[in-house]
């Protein structure tokens, strides 16, 4: 499909959207790594991480190639500053403990694999492949993730009551993952994205019947927070990148 | 490039690629060699060997091109280009028959499409009666299970 050069910035922008998801969800599992509450769960979190850096290099390196400005999905990763990023909130959040990053992943997952099944259909041919190939992986991580809603949940009177509160507090950073920005229309008129506001309903029930299996109840959709695709971020992210960027901010171009 | 040189020489010596995390398997038994074209022009000869990754991060694949490349060098072959390919996204369904069978030797339970609840048969004693420890393993492609009936822990290769 040859692109109308009108859509080449709203395109940029939404894989960058993207691929900043998944960079920055994978940074803050990747502290997990050697904290992991058992070695099993350290390995989990660390090759879901590991899977996610994968889709990174996927999404920023056709962000790049749409951007044409000599870029690639390095420099967009390790020298872009903390406005520029187009990540949702949700995934630039503190770790917390073990019921927050789970309760997080399990938002995520439930979004992600939504997203990418209907991503997969877009008229963009390497968009689409990029989707496919992802929601193979993002399938596994969302067995996983709802696995530990049920052992949380009907867990312990701890283990339940810490998962109930990560979800509360995480539930207004949800409804920025389905905005629509302005950018977003001529891309979805042109069949390249979807309308992420028409899945909604449909992540809620998904969640829903997942929360219901461990008899955990759905937060009530009130306040949202938003801003992090226009790159109104949290103080949390500048933290992130300091570490994240420090080599290539340090010693430029540096390779081994 | 001498003339002798045909796509299925080529594709024999790619079976003595290893994959580098599991080393009883070549590139070839893994299913990631897709395509195996010989460019014959008279300025440029060279051969393109087009390359489907596993998981899309999997640390292997650079390792995986750089191998391909040294293992024809090895053979005379000095202008190789290595292509990656992510559509069709790679399956498991594409190990080999062989493959299935080395995997099962060294130890490792061959991936299946398993119901829910079921597990993998145990590759040392082939007891049905194994159970999950942890849903990954030491590498992106595998899980961590235990046979009840030999005790033996073992990798299964995860159904991609």
């Amino acid at each position: 499909m040859e692109l109308d050069k009108k859509l080449n910035q709203p395109l940029a922008e939404y894989l960058k959207h993207l691929g900043d998801n998944t960079l920055i969800l994978a940074q803050r599992l990747s502290e997990w790594c050697g904290h992991g509450p058992v070695l099993e769960e350290d390995l989990a979190i660390t090759n879901v991480a590991l899977d996610l850096i994968g889709q990174t290099r996927l999404w920023l390196g056709l962000a790049a190639d749409i951007d044409d400005t000599g870029g690639d999905a390095d420099s967009l990763a390790y020298q872009r500053d903390v406005l520029d990023f187009r990540n949702a909130l949700l995934v630039e959040l503190p770790n917390g403990d073990f019921a927050t990053t789970a309760a997080r992943q399990f938002l995520f997952d439930h979004w992600q694999l939504l997203a990418l099944a209907e991503l997969s259909r877009s008229s963009l041919q390497p968009l689409a492949d990029i989707a496919a190939k992802s929601h193979k992986e993002v399938r596994y991580h969302t067995d996983r993730s709802d696995q530990w809603v049920r052992i949380l949940g009907d867990g312990t009177p701890v283990s339940r009551e810490r998962f109930e509160t990560a979800l509360n507090a995480l539930w207004s950073y949800t409804g920025e993952l389905f905005e629509v920005k302005q950018g977003d229309q001529a891309l979805i008129d042109a069949g390249i994205i979807t309308d992420m506001s028409l899945l909604h309903r449909q992540w809620r029930d998904d969640i829903t019947s997942v929360l219901d299996q461990a008899s955990l109840a759905t937060p009530p959709d009130e306040y949202m927070q938003r801003g992090g695709r226009d790159g109104m971020h949290s103080e949390h992210l500048g933290y992130l990148l300091a570490e994240m960027q420090f080599l290539q901010r340090a010693y430029p171009g540096a390779e081994w | 490039m001498g003339s002798t040189i045909s796509t299925e020489i080529l594709w024999e010596w790619l079976e003595s690629v290893p994959d580098p995390e599991i080393p009883v398997l070549s590139v070839v038994d893994l299913g990631i060699i897709r395509d195996v074209e010989i460019v014959d022009d008279d300025s440029n000869s060279h051969v393109v060997i087009t390359v489907s990754p596993t998981y899309s991060g999997c640390p292997a694949t650079e390792v995986i091109a750089g191998d391909i490349t040294s293992e024809l060098k090895r053979r005379d072959i000095d202008k190789v280009e290595i292509k990656t390919r992510i559509a069709p996204p790679w399956t498991t369904d594409w190990i080999t028959e062989k493959g299935r069978d080395k995997l099962r030797r060294y130890g490792i339970a061959p991936p299946e499409h398993l119901s829910p609840g079921s597990t993998p048969d145990c590759p040392n004693c082939n007891s049905e009666n194994t159970e999950r420890l942890s849903q990954f393993g030491s590498t992106p492609c595998k899980a961590l299970y235990r046979c009840r009936e030999c005790l033996e822990p073992f990798d299964y290769f995860k159904c991609l």
